[in-house]
This record gives structure tokens, C-alpha cells and sequence, in this order.
């Protein structure tokens, strides 16, 4: 399904059926993200947004459907398998270290180590972790001034500052960022939509889950609405409004099943 | 590195950190190396247990200056400290990662059993085991460290892989361990250690320098560097520090638990040769609360319960507090039970100061 103007999507879920028990999370949900776009992914509490979220991210697996990375049908059978595609995540709960310093989290499982026999012993390079890590903060606008400050000792806005940073070095293609800004405040929101402008700028694709519809229509350039488990609308976000999310979102509005 | 609140005027957590602009970074390097005076002057555990320390040298040097600090006080100090450093060693690295290990005494007692009780097969008979060479003794450590190594190994099997809590697989294994040793040797100490062995590892030294002391210190500096150096170290405090962010990090923590649980009962192991060499006989009824002696080390030293931090150097400051206490004390005429009770206020106050930094921190 190529879009306007002719291009493929970076990542297509199709038919995802996903459930717990007797709930059904996702029914037949689909969602699309093409290259170097920010789409919001968006929804009431209960839509789905988390499973499917998890889905594309390889922290769970579908029942059903499938999924395609650049046209390809793939296996995310662990955030692993989803990294190795250039596919990194900003977990909700952030998934750092507190007791880890800035720059220790964003190398967490892929740290430098020392050239030559020291780093054959598995000594680390913290030096260099340290100025990498300090230079993805400035490229990216996060205000960390010392990247060997514990994460406990850094504020709401800093600590997602670092778990972005460790995103946005890692991913080549996607970076996914669930409730970025829910924790947050005014100022340190505008921040992240800044940093989500600037990873899109480097040409990655961003998945950005809100709920937050403001938010939404200031950063994204397309907005795909979940209800009860399935896609029910796509906008451009030149054509979306609050009035027609709303209306998307409790179901006063449903595209898909209408076309 | 452990935080107690910060200063106020500090570069503190404040929000309005978050809303400069990253121009303010020229500074960092002068406010970096502040923060870190700070952070290891005023909010380290570690660092008000070294001044405890020398506190309390101090005070037993003025009160006894001639006896406290004689050279075979100080060598006594040292012997008694190395079996219990290299026990805590091991329990730092698992406490780091949140867990606990109380199996390492009896995994002392056992790899002792497996180790006389190898060098006497080999040799042909306790009669004879006490002229045994080198190849003998040689096999004989590599049963008790292997029978260390295993049952750590099996320790971090049911804690990583089974999900068992290690307060009760450790504990299980205390037990399992200590009465199998009572089961090989009928609940009876045994000798028969080749006098190569006890004399050269034992009661042998290295210029001025007791082996048993040079092992434990060579032990204990290289495992502060695996710790603190390296990718290995780095796990382990990842690990403890959220082991759910390690796993989505890639890192393998099972396999990591297992690990450092075997390098705990590999310590223990070697504690065990060490106690045999020493003492020239198993000590079977001797280490019911070595676990508790290391733990409190371990936690006297700034390692936190909770996981996530830690330093070697406070452990070695650890084990040595009540050792030097226990000597000091007989020395300037107390009865040495005071030991005990002083370590049990200073354990309590230390996790106190722990449990203090942690609710000052646990912010949004």
C-alpha cells in the first residue's frame, strides 16, 4: 500500500489479533508508518495503543496477522530481533538503569569497550561512552549537563531526555516513543516535540502513541486512530482537527468500515 | 555511586535544568568534577565507613599505642580478615544485583570435605596423604573449587532459571551443603592436609607478607576491577539497579545471575582451601554465620540491599571494622563480645542511611 506519493511503508501491521484471557486488545488492527514521517498513533484508554505499541516493538507476539518491516514479512520475536531491524523504542516506564549514569544507560547492553587486550578483558571505555553520550544529548537538545550524574539524581524531563538519546543512537530507520510527554510538564513537553522534529529531520521514521491530542497535531504529519483493537481512521494532520480525532476516537467517525 | 539528598544550591535536579539550553554545557567540566567531590565527600556510605574506621584505629592506637599497632597484631588482624574478604567479595557482587547468598559457609565447609577428602584418595590413605606432593594437592583444589564453583552455578540456576527467591535457595544450599559435609565424614572433623600444602599456603608467606593475606588481597583488587572496570560489573549493577531494563536492553540476566552466583561459590571455595591450610583440618561446626559475617560486611561498606550500588572498597573497609574491633578491644582489656554488639548498631545504621538516600531520591 503505497501512499500519495508513491512511497512504501517502513512498517505495516496487518490483521494483528492480539488477546488476554477474555479480552480482545486488538481485533484485526492494522497500522502503517512510512519513511521519515512522524505518525501518531492515538487513541481512548482500551483502544489498544500499548498492545499494538508492544507488538511493533518485538515485547509481545501477535495471535494473528502479520507484520512487514520495508515490504518484508518479519518475526519481532524480542525487542532484540526489533533492534537488529534499526527498530529502537522509548518504553513508557522509560526501562533505565536509576542507579546507572546518563551515559551508562544509553550504551545499556552495547557498551564500548577499550581497544586492544583491555577491551578483549571486557574493560569498558567510559571515557568514550561518556563524550558520545554527551554529544547525543546536544545534537538532540537534552538538557543533561553531566552525563555521569546518576538517572536518579535527573529531573522527569531529563530522564526521558536520556531514553531518547539511547534511542535515537541506536535506530537507523524507526524510533517508537510511547506517552512521551505524560509525565511531563509544559516546557519539558515542548522539548520533546523539538527532539521528535529533530529525529525526523535525520530522516528516522517516528511512531509516536499519545493520547494527548495537541500534542498530536502540533508534531505529526499523519495520525492513525485506534478503537476497540482496529484502525478507524487514518488522517493527514493538515486535514485532522480535535472535533474529527474526537469523533474518531469514540466512534463517531469510522473510515475504514464506511469505505 | 551512593546520593544522599542534594544541596539546594547544588546542580541539582530542578526542573529548570531541563529548560536551559544545551548552551550551558561549557561549564560542565568544573561543575562535573564538583558534583563528584560531592557526591563521594558528603553522600557516599563509603566514605563515612572509612572515617569509622580510621576512628576507631585511632582510638585504640592512643588508648594502646604499643600493642594495637605491633606488627603481630597487625598480621593477626590481616589472617583473620582474608577467609571472611573473600567470602564478602563474592556477596558483594551478589548483593549488587539485589540478591543474597547465604549458602556461603557451608559451600566453604563442603569444598574443605571435597578437597582433604580428594587428596587422601589420591594419595592412598590419610596415613599417608600428610607427605603428599604437589600433584596431589593440586588435584585436591581444583575438587574444592569446583565443588564451590558447582554449587554456586546450581545457586544461580534456581535463582535465574526456576525463580526460586535466593533468600531460599541459599538457604536450601546452606543446609544441603553443610549436611552432606556431615554425611562424607560422619559429622567428624578430618585431618590429614599434606604439610606441603598447610605450610606453604597456610602459614607460608611471601616476604613480610602472610600468603593467605596476599591471596585475599589479589583476590579481592582484581575482583574490584572486574566490578567497577568492566562490561561484567557494569551488568551487575544494571542488573540490580532494573533488571527489566537490562532484559530490554539485550542483556542475557539470567545467564548473568548464574554467573555471578557461581563466582560467589567459587570464593567460597576458595575460602574453603584457604580455612584447610590453615587450620590443617576441615572445620565442619565453624561457619554456621559466616554468611551473616559477609553480609554484614557487604552492607556496613554502602552496598545496597536493594541492589544497584555498591563498592568494593567498602567491603574490604567492611570486614576489616570488626575485625580490628575484635582485636582492639582484648587488647585495651574489654571482653571482645562487644565486637558484636557495636557491629550489630553500626549494620543497623548503615542500612538506616541506605533506606534514608533511598526515600530521598524515590521523586517522580
Amino acid at each position: 500500500m503505497v501512499n500519495a506519493e508513491g512511497v512504501a511503508p517502513i512498517i505495516e501491521a496487518r490483521g494483528i489479533v492480539k488477546g488476554y484471557g477474555h479480552v480482545q486488545a486488538l481485533q484485526n488492527a492494522d497500522f502503517t508508518a512510512y519513511p521519515g514521517e512522524v505518525v501518531a498513533l492515538i487513541g481512548d484508554n482500551g483502544a489498544g495503543k500499548s498492545t499494538l505499541t508492544k507488538i511493533i516493538s518485538g515485547v509481545i507476539k501477535p495471535d494473528a496477522g502479520e507484520l512487514l518491516f520495508e515490504g518484508r514479512a518479519v518475526e519481532m520475536s524480542s525487542p532484540l530481533a526489533a533492534q537488529k531491524l534499526g527498530i529502537e523504542t522509548v518504553f513508557q516506564d522509560l526501562a533505565l538503569a536509576p542507579d546507572l549514569d546518563g551515559a551508562a544507560n544509553v550504551y545499556l547492553g552495547r557498551e564500548m569497550l577499550k581497544a586492544g587486550l583491555l577491551g578483549k578483558l571486557g574493560v569498558l571505555d567510559k571515557q568514550g561512552m561518556k563524550t558520545a553520550a554527551t554529544g547525543a544529548f546536544v545534537d538532540l537538545g537534552v538538557a543533561i549537563r553531566d552525563a555521569s550524574a546518576s538517572v536518579v539524581n535527573l529531573s522527569g524531563g531529563q530522564r526521558q531526555g536520556v531514553a531518547v538519546a539511547r534511542a535515537a543512537t541506536w535506530a537507523t530507520k524507526v524510533i517508537i516513543m510511547d506517552e512521551p510527554t505524560a509525565a511531563l510538564g509544559v516546557v519539558q513537553t515542548e522539548n520533546v516535540l523539538n527532539v521528535i522534529r529533530r529525529i525526523r529531520d535525520r530522516g528516522l521514521t517516528v511512531v509516536l502513541i499519545s493520547h494527548n491530542m495537541p500534542d498530536v497535531l502540533k508534531v505529526a504529519d499523519r495520525i492513525e486512530v485506534l478503537r476497540l483493537g482496529r484502525r478507524v481512521a487514518t488522517f493527514d494532520v493538515k486535514d485532522a482537527s480535535i472535533e474529527l480525532l474526537v469523533g474518531a476516537m469514540t466512534g463517531a467517525l469510522d473510515q475504514e468500515r464506511a469505505a | 555511586m551512593n546520593s544522599l539528598p542534594q544541596a539546594p544550591d547544588g546542580q541539582g535536579p530542578t526542573d529548570s535544568a531541563a529548560q536551559q539550553p544545551a548552551a550551558a554545557l561549557p561549564e560542565r567540566g568544573a561543575e562535573s568534577l564538583g558534583t563528584r567531590l560531592r557526591d563521594s565527600a558528603l553522600s557516599s556510605n563509603t566514605l563515612w565507613i572509612f572515617l569509622a574506621l580510621v576512628a576507631i584505629i585511632v582510638v585504640f592506637s592512643v588508648l594502646k599505642p604499643t600493642a594495637f599497632l605491633s606488627s603481630y597484631d597487625i598480621k593477626t588482624i590481616f589472617i583473620n580478615a582474608a577467609v571472611a574478604l573473600i567470602l564478602s567479595v563474592g556477596m558483594t557482587f551478589v548483593i549488587i544485583t539485589a540478591g543474597i547468598d547465604l549458602s556461603v559457609g557451608s559451600i566453604l565447609v563442603m569444598s574443605g570435605v571435597i578437597d582433604v577428602k580428594v587428596m587422601i584418595a589420591v594419595a592412598g590413605g590419610s596415613s599417608v596423604s600428610g607427605n603428599a606432593g604437589w600433584g596431589t594437592i593440586v588435584v585436591g583444589i581444583v575438587a574444592g573449587l569446583g565443588v564451590g564453583l558447582g554449587l554456586g552455578a546450581l545457586n544461580g540456576v534456581m535463582i535465574a532459571l526456576l525463580r526460586v527467591p535466593p533468600l531460599i535457595v541459599t538457604l536450601g544450599t546452606f543446609g544441603m551443603a553443610l549436611g552432606l559435609s556431615d554425611v562424607l565424614t560422619g559429622g567428624v572433623d578430618i585431618g590429614g592436609v599434606p604439610t606441603k600444602f598447610s605450610s606453604a599456603v597456610g602459614s607460608g608467606s611471601v616476604g613480610p607478607i602472610p600468603a593467605m593475606v596476599l591471596i585475599a588481597a589479589v583476590v579481592t583488587v582484581a575482583a574490584g576491577l572486574v566490578l567497577h572496570t568492566t562490561r561484567f560489573g557494569r551488568y551487575t549493577f544494571a542488573i540490580g539497579s532494573n533488571d527489566e531494563a537490562a532484559r530490554r536492553a539485550g542483556i542475557n540476566v539470567n545467564l548473568h545471575l548464574i554467573k555471578v552466583y557461581a563466582l560467589s561459590g567459587l570464593l567460597s571455595g576458595l575460602g574453603g582451601l584457604l580455612s584447610l591450610a590453615y587450620f590443617t583440618t576441615t572445620t565442619i561446626s565453624g561457619h554456621e554465620t559466616d554468611n551473616l559475617t559477609a553480609i554484614s560486611a557487604v552492607v556496613i561498606g554502602g552496598t545496597s540491599l536493594f541492589g544497584g550500588v555498591g563498592a568494593m572498597f567498602g567491603t574490604v573497609i567492611g570486614v576489616f571494622i570488626p575485625v580490628v574491633l575484635a582485636s582492639g578491644l582484648v587488647i585495651v582489656g574489654l571482653q571482645s563480645f562487644w565486637q558484636e554488639v557495636m557491629i550489630g548498631a553500626i549494620l543497623i545504621a548503615a542500612v538506616y542511611f541506605d533506606q534514608v538516600r533511598r526515600r530521598a531520591r524515590s521523586r517522580p
